[in-house]
C-alpha cells in the first residue's frame, strides 16, 4: 500500500510540473510582450508593467523564469492581482467558499447518483429506467449556466424560493441554490455510471454465490453489489474533478458567489492575463491533490490494491 | 418400488435424425459486427429522431436561408426586447435584433467549432492512444504522461488562457484548436484501452507468428477493431464541444460579439435575464436539442456495437 | 435397508425452463426427471447447451437473467421447491441445498475478505450465534474442507489465494450449514488436474461422513463415472440415458452416450489412427536424420514487479531440451506455470529465448533476422487456444484463411481464392463460409478455420497451444481425428501443448512432462503411461478422471 501511494505520488509530480510548464508556456513563451498580450487592449500603469515583468523574470530566459515561478508556487508565493493584492490573500478569502460550495454540489451529486443509479439499474428498463436515463441526458445536454440562469429566473426570481444572487450570503446556507444546479449538473454522468456499474456488479458470479448461502436481497445488494459498485463512482470523481471545476466556476458567475472560481471569472471577463494564470495554476493544484486522494481512498477501498500477494 | 429402481438404466427414445457434431448452422443473411449493429440501431425511433434533428442542424449550418430570411444584423432598437410577432416567430433581443435569425444563422458557427474541435481532438486522441496502447514500454509510459499532463488541466480553463493570450486571433481555427488541443486526452484513453485489449487476442498474435510487421498489424487488426469506441466518444466530443463553444462565450474569451453563435446569443443575453429572459432561452433551447440528439446517438451507437447489451434486450 | 429410505430426497419430474426473450419464450429443459437419494451422489452430465447447469441452477431458483421454470417440479424431502415464495426459498438455501460454483476466481467477492464471506454462510443459516461462535464454526468448516491454516487465513482476501484455496473456500461455504443436498457445478474444472483430485477425494470423504447427498454437475465422463453411482446424460436439454455409472460406461445403449464414450480421451486407450493411408513416406526411427525440430537447453527469464519497488527475476522455462521427429506429434504436457506456453511462444519466435537454441530442420532459428526469418515463418504457424479470439470478428473467413497467404505474396486474387477454398474443404468446411464472419461459427468451427490459415501457407510444423481445450467432449474429439488425417496426408509434424495427460494418450507419439519450467521426465506415450519414472508423472497420470474405470465396449 505504501509502495502504491508513493509510486502514485511520483507519477503526478511530473504531471504538475508538465501542467504548470504548459500553461506558463502558453502564456509567456509566444511571441511579442506577453504582459502587454495578456492585458489585451486595456492599459495598465507603467509602474504595474515595469513591476510585473520583474516579477515574471522577462529578461531571463524562458526556463529560468519557469524555475523562479515554480519555486515561487513551493515557496507559497502564487503572485499579485491586477488589483494589486496577494493571490494568497485572494484564495485565503475565496477558497472556503468555493470548497463549501463544492462539498454540497458533491453531497447533492453523490446522493442523487447513488439512489437514482441504483433504482434504474434494478428496475432496468421499466419506466423508472427510462425516464431517469432521459431526464439524465436531458441535464447532461444543458450547460451548467444556462441551468443556472434557468434555475435562478425561475426558482429565485419568479417562484422566490432563494435568493437570486449569493454574494455576501456565502455562508452553507446561503449556498442551496448553486449547489443544487452544479450537483445536478454532474448528476447526469454518475448516475449513468452508477447505473452501469450496479447492472454488471449484480451480474457478477459472486453475487449468484452469495444468494446461494441463503442470504436475502436486503443483504446482498447493499454488501454484494453496492460495495463493489462504489469503487469505479469513486475513482471517476476524480477524473471528473476538472468538470466540477469549470462547473463551479461558472455557478459562481451566475449566483456572483466570492468564490475562487468566480475571481477566476471576472479575471478572464476583464484579461487580467496574470490573475488568469495563478488561479489556472491553482486549479491544476487542487486537481493533483484530489487525484492523489481519490487514489488513496480507492486503496483502501479495494483490497487488492492494499494487499499485493 | 423396490430397490431395484435406483438400479434400473433408463434409454430415452433415439430419434431418427442422427445426431451430427458441430453442424454448420449460417443465418440467411451474413451478419458482422457493423451489419449487425446497423440493423439494430435502425429499428429504434430515438435514432430517427436524432438523425432528423442532426440533418436539420446541418442544413441551418450551410443553408441559413431555407429556414429563415431575416437579415439578423439588421438590428432596431425600437424593438429592443420585443416580443414575437409576425416574422419574427421568437421575438426580439435587447439591441432589437430577430432572435430567430439569430439563432439560425449562429447555427453554422457553432457547429463549425464543435465539428473541427472534435476533428482535432480525436485524431491526436487516436494517434497517441493507438501508438501507447500498442506499442507498450516506454513510449507508452512517456505518452500516457503527456496524456495526464493534458488531462489535469481542465480543457475550459485551457481553452480560457489560450484564448486570452491569443486575443487578437478570436476566430472559429483558434477557438477550435484551442478546445481540441486539450480535449484529445479522453479520447486517447479510451483508445489506449480498446487496443490494449485488442492486442492481446490471438488473432493479433497469430498476424505476428505470419510475419506481419508491427506496423501492419497496428492498421489492419487493431484499428479497425478499436473504431467502434472511437466513433461512440466523437460523437459525445461533438456535444462536448459545442457546449463548450457556449461556455467560454459566457466566460468571455468566445468569438466575441460581432460573431454570431448560439454561445453569443445565450451569453449577450445574460443581462436581460429579469427582464426578457426568452432571448436567453430560446437560443438555449436550440443548443440543448442539438446536444441531446448528439448524445442519443453517441449511446445508441455505444449500444449497437456493444454484443453483451445487445444480448441482453 | 429398509423401506423408508427409499423415497429419493430430491426428486425432479418433467421440469421444463424457458428463457424469456424480448419476443417469445425459449424453452431449454424439456421436461427433466431425476431422482436422488439420500446419501448417493449422481453425476449429470452433458456437453455445453445439454441443460446440465441450467437443471442445477433451477433447483435453487438461481437461473440467470430472464430464466425461470415453466413446469414440472422439484421436492426436496416432499416439499415442493417450484413454489415456495422468496423468503422460503432463502432459507432453504444454504440450509438444506448447498452450492458449490465452477470459477473460484469469479464466484469470491473480492472486496471481501475469506473469512467475512465464510461467517456470512454460517450466520445467515443459524448455525451459530455470536461472534465467537460464528468465528469458531467458520475456522471448523474451512479446516473440514483442507483449508490447513485456516485461523490466520480468515483475514486475508480471495486474490491472496491460490485457485485450489478458493476453491475449498467455496466448498465450505457450499457445506457451512451441513446441508442435505450439496449441488457442485463443475467444481474443479479450473483448477490444475493434480489439485482437482485433492479437492474431490477430499469433498467425497466429507460428504461421506456426513451422509451429504451431492448432485454433480460435469462434462467429463470419466470423472462423473469415478465419482458418482449414478449418471444422467443430457443433451439439449433432454435426458437421452440414466443409470448406475458403471453400466452407462460398460454398456451405453443410446447413440449419443456410445459416442461421448467412444471420444472421451480419458477412457479411449488408443493413439487416433489416421483412416487415410499414409502417403508413402515412411519415417524410421533414424537417428541421422535431422529432425523437423530441436530445441536444446531453451531458457526464458520475465521480471515481476513485486509489490514495492524492486522487481524479480523469474524463470519461465529453464532449460529444456526435445527433438521433434519430422511427422511426428510432440505433446508438451504440464499444469499451470509450467512454461509450456511459454516455450511454444519460442519455438515460434514470438518471444526471444533468454538462452538456449532452437534448431528448426537444422537452422537455428534464433539467429536469423529479416528475409530469413520471415521466410522460416511460413515454414511453421500456430492454432491457439481460444476460439473466440483468434479470429478478427472484422474480417471474414475467406480474408483470415487468405491473410497468409497476402503476407507472403503467394499468387494471385484467384489463385488465392481457390487455395481458401481448397482449404475449407480440407478442414470439412462448406465453401460458403468464406463470405461469412466469426460470429456466425460455433467454436469447434472457429478452431477449424484457424487450423486452415495455419495450414494455408504449406507449413511443417504446426504448433498447437491447448487447441482443443476449450471445446466440447464430441467436437474435440471431431478436430483431434481431422487433424491426424492431416498430418498423415501433408506430412505435418506437431509441437501439441496441453494440460490434458488423458488427450495426450491419444493424439502423441511422444511426449515431454513439464513442471514449473523444467521437463520433468520425456518419452514416447506408450512408455511414459505404461511406466512411469518420476513421481510428478505419475501424479499426473492418477489425477485423469477415470483413469482407472474399464472402457465401454469390453476392451481393456
Amino acid at each position: 500500500m505504501f509502495a502504491y501511494i508513493v509510486r502514485r505520488l511520483l507519477q503526478l509530480i511530473p504531471v504538475f510540473i508538465g501542467a504548470t510548464l504548459l500553461i506558463y508556456f502558453l502564456v509567456f513563451a509566444m511571441p511579442g510582450d506577453p504582459i502587454a498580450a495578456l492585458f489585451g487592449d486595456k492599459q495598465p500603469t507603467p509602474e504595474l508593467l515595469a513591476e510585473l515583468r520583474a516579477q515574471y523574470h522577462l529578461d531571463q530566459p524562458f526556463l529560468v523564469q519557469y524555475w523562479y515561478y515554480l519555486t515561487g508556487i513551493f515557496r507559497g508565493d502564487l503572485g499579485t492581482t491586477f488589483s494589486g493584492q496577494s493571490v494568497n490573500d485572494v484564495l485565503a478569502r475565496t477558497l472556503p467558499v468555493t470548497a463549501r460550495l463544492a462539498v454540497m454540489s458533491i453531497a447533492i451529486e453523490f446522493v442523487l447518483s447513488i439512489v437514482i443509479g441504483t433504482i434504474s439499474a434494478l428496475r432496468k428498463g421499466k419506466f423508472f429506467d427510462n425516464a431517469a436515463l432521459i431526464v439524465g441526458l436531458v441535464f447532461l445536454s444543458v450547460p451548467v449556466f444556462v441551468l443556472g440562469f434557468v434555475a435562478q429566473y425561475f426558482l429565485a426570481i419568479k417562484l422566490g424560493w432563494f435568493k437570486a444572487t449569493v454574494g455576501a450570503d456565502n455562508g452553507w446556507n446561503g449556498l442551496w441554490l448553486p449547489a443544487i444546479v452544479l450537483g445536478v449538473s454532474l448528476f447526469a454522468t454518475s448516475m449513468r455510471l452508477m447505473r452501469g456499474s450496479v447492472i454488471e456488479t449484480r451480474n457478477q458470479d459472486w453475487v449468484r454465490t452469495a444468494y446461494s448461502k441463503g442470504l436475502s436481497r436486503g443483504r446482498v445488494l447493499p454488501v454484494h453489489v453496492m460495495r463493489n459498485s462504489l469503487i469505479p463512482m469513486i475513482t471517476n470523481s476524480a477524473t471528473n474533478f476538472g468538470v466540477l471545476l469549470v462547473g463551479a466556476t461558472v455557478t459562481e458567475a451566475v449566483f456572483n458567489i466570492p468564490g475562487v472560481g468566480n475571481t477566476l471569472f471576472q479575471a478572464t471577463r476583464q484579461h487580467e492575463g496574470p490573475t488568469i494564470v495563478s488561479f489556472v495554476t491553482v486549479f491544476v493544484i487542487l486537481y493533483v491533490l484530489v487525484n492523489l486522494l481519490v487514489d488513496l481512498l480507492y486503496g483502501l477501498l479495494d483490497p487488492r490494491i492494499r494487499y499485493v500477494k | 418400488m423396490s430397490s431395484d429402481s435406483r438400479a434400473t438404466h433408463y434409454v430415452a427414445p433415439v430419434e431418427t435424425t442422427t445426431i451430427t457434431v458441430d453442424a454448420v448452422k449460417v443465418a440467411a443473411k451474413p451478419s458482422n459486427l457493423w451489419s449487425d449493429a446497423w440493423r439494430d440501431i435502425r429499428s429504434r425511433p430515438t435514432f430517427w429522431i436524432s438523425i432528423v434533428i442532426v440533418i436539420i442542424v446541418l442544413l441551418m449550418s450551410f443553408w441559413p436561408t431555407l429556414f429563415t430570411h431575416t437579415d439578423p444584423t439588421s438590428c432596431n432598437l425600437d424593438y429592443s426586447n420585443g416580443a414575437p410577432s409576425r416574422g419574427h416567430p421568437l421575438g426580439f433581443t435587447f439591441q432589437g435584433c430577430d432572435i430567430y435569425a439569430r439563432i439560425v444563422w449562429g447555427t453554422r458557427v457553432s457547429v463549425s467549432v464543435g465539428l473541427l474541435a472534435t476533428i482535432i481532438g480525436s485524431v491526436i486522441g487516436l494517434i497517441m492512444g493507438a501508438i501507447a496502447g500498442y506499442y507498450g514500454g516506454w513510449l507508452d509510459s512517456v505518452l500516457s504522461r503527456v496524456g495526464d499532463i493534458f488531462f489535469s488541466i481542465p480543457y475550459i480553463l485551457a481553452a480560457v488562457v489560450v484564448m486570452t493570450v491569443f486575443a487578437q486571433y478570436r476566430n472559429v481555427l483558434t477557438l477550435s484548436v484551442a478546445i481540441g488541443g486539450f480535449a484529445w486526452a479522453s479520447t486517447a484513453r479510451v483508445v489506449r484501452a480498446e487496443v490494449l485489449r485488442v492486442r492481446q487476442a490471438d488473432f493479433v498474435t497469430a498476424s505476428r507468428a505470419l510475419g506481419k510487421s508491427n506496423f501492419g498489424t497496428l492498421v489492419a487488426h487493431v484499428f479497425p477493431n478499436a473504431v467502434a469506441p472511437l466513433l461512440v466518444v466523437s460523437t459525445l466530443s461533438l456535444a462536448a464541444a459545442i457546449v463548450a463553444e457556449a461556455t467560454l462565450a459566457f466566460l468571455g474569451v468566445g468569438l466575441g460579439d460581432q460573431v454570431i453563435s448560439w454561445g453569443t446569443e445565450i451569453s449577450n443575453a445574460q443581462t436581460q435575464i429579469r427582464v426578457q429572459p426568452m432571448s436567453l432561452i430560446y437560443p438555449s433551447i436550440f443548443l440543448t436539442v442539438t446536444v441531446l440528439a448528439f448524445i442519443m446517438l453517441g449511446e445508441l451507437i455505444r449500444d449497437a456495437l456493444d454484443p453483451r447489451a445487445r444480448a441482453q434486450r | 435397508m429398509s423401506d423408508a429410505i427409499d423415497t429419493p430426497l430430491l426428486s425432479i419430474r418433467d421440469l421444463k425452463v424457458a428463457f424469456r426473450t424480448q419476443k417469445t419464450e425459449n424453452e431449454v429443459l424439456h421436461g427433466i426427471d431425476i431422482d436422488l437419494y439420500a446419501g448417493e451422489t449422481l453425476a449429470i452430465v452433458g456437453e455445453s447447451g445439454s441443460g446440465k447447469s441450467t437443471t442445477a441452477a433451477a433447483i435453487v431458483n438461481l437461473l440467470p437473467g430472464t430464466g425461470h421454470v415453466t413446469a414440472g417440479s422439484i421436492t426436496l424431502d416432499g416439499r415442493e421447491l417450484t413454489k415456495l415464495s422468496r423468503t422460503e426459498m432463502e432459507r432453504v438455501r444454504g440450509r438444506d441445498i448447498g452450492f458449490v460454483p465452477q470459477d473460484p476466481m469469479s464466484n469470491l467477492n473480492p472486496v471481501w475478505s475469506i473469512g467475512f464471506q465464510v461467517k456470512e454462510a454460517v450466520r445467515a443459516n443459524g448455525i451459530a450465534r455470536g461472534r465467537h461462535a460464528v468465528k469458531q464454526r467458520t475456522i471448523e468448516v474451512l479446516k473440514q474442507a483442507g483449508l490447513e491454516d485456516a485461523e490466520r487465513r480468515l483475514h486475508q482476501y480471495p486474490h491472496q489465494f491460490s485457485g485450489g484455496m478458493r476453491q475449498r473456500a467455496l466448498i465450505s461455504i457450499g457445506l457451512a450449514a451441513d446441508p442435505k443436498l450439496l449441488i457442485a457445478d463443475e467444481p474443479t474444472s479450473a483448477l490444475d488436474v493434480t489439485v482437482q483430485r485433492v479437492i474431490l477425494d477430499h469433498m467425497a470423504s466429507l460428504t461421506r461422513e456426513k451422509g451429504t447427498s451431492v448432485l454433480l454437475i460435469t462434462h467429463d465422463l470419466g470423472l462423473a463415472a469415478e465419482r458418482a453411482e449414478k449418471i444422467v446424460v443430457m443433451q439439449q436439454g433432454r435426458i437421452v440415458e440414466a443409470g448406475p455409472s458403471r453400466e452407462i460406461l460398460e454398456n451405453p445403449l443410446h447413440p449419443y452416450t456410445q459416442r461421448l464414450v467412444a471420444a472421451a480421451p480419458s477412457i479411449a486407450s488408443h493413439r487416433i489412427q489416421a483412416t487415410a493411408e499414409r502417403r508413402g513416406l515412411e519415417h524410421e526411427s533414424d537417428v541421422d536424420v535431422v529432425p523437423a525440430v530441436r530445441v536444446s537447453e531453451l531458457t526464458k527469464d520475465y521480471k515481476i514487479r513485486t509489490g514495492g519497488f524492486g522487481s524479480v527475476p523469474f524463470r519461465a522455462v529453464d532449460a529444456v531440451t526435445f527433438d521433434i521427429p519430422k511427422g511426428k506429434t510432440l505433446a508438451l504436457v504440464g499444469e499451470s506455470g509450467s512454461g509450456k506456453s511459454t516455450v511454444a511462444k519460442m519455438v515460434l519466435n514470438i518471444e526471444e529465448p533468454t538462452s538456449g537454441a532452437i534448431e528448426i530442420d537444422g537452422k537455428n532459428s534464433a539467429k536469423l533476422r529479416g528475409r530469413e526469418l520471415f521466410d522460416l515463418r511460413r515454414r511453421m504457424q500456430p492454432v491457439f487456444q481460444d476460439p473466440y479470439g483468434s479470429l478478427d470478428p472484422l474480417r471474414n473467413i475467406g480474408n483470415t484463411i487468405a491473410e497468409p497467404l497476402e503476407i507472403h505474396g503467394i499468387g494471385d486474387r484467384k489463385s488465392r481464392r481457390e487455395r481458401v477454398i481448397e482449404l475449407l474443404d480440407q478442414v470439412s468446411l462448406p465453401q460458403e463460409l468464406a463470405a461469412r464472419y466469426p460470429n456466425e461459427l460455433s467454436g469447434g468451427q472457429r478452431q477449424r478455420v484457424a487450423i486452415a490459415r495455419a495450414l494455408a501457407l504449406k507449413p511443417d510444423i504446426v504448433v498447437l497451444d491447448e487447441a482443443v481445450s476449450a471445446l466440447d467432449v464430441l467436437v474435440q474429439d471431431q478436430i483431434l481425428k481431422l487433424l491426424a488425417e492431416l498430418q498423415s496426408e501433408l506430412d505435418l509434424t506437431y509441437l501439441f501443448i496441453t494440460h490434458d495427460l488423458a488427450v495426450v494418450r491419444v493424439v502423441a507419439d511422444n511426449v515431454c512432462v513439464m513442471e514449473k519450467g523444467r521437463v520433468v521426465e520425456h518419452g514416447s506415450v506408450d512408455d511414459i503411461f505404461a511406466n512411469p519414472a518420476e513421481e510428478y508423472t505419475r501424479r499426473l497420470l492418477d489425477a485423469i478422471p477415470g483413469a482407472s474405470i474399464p472402457l465401454g465396449g469390453g476392451l481393456n
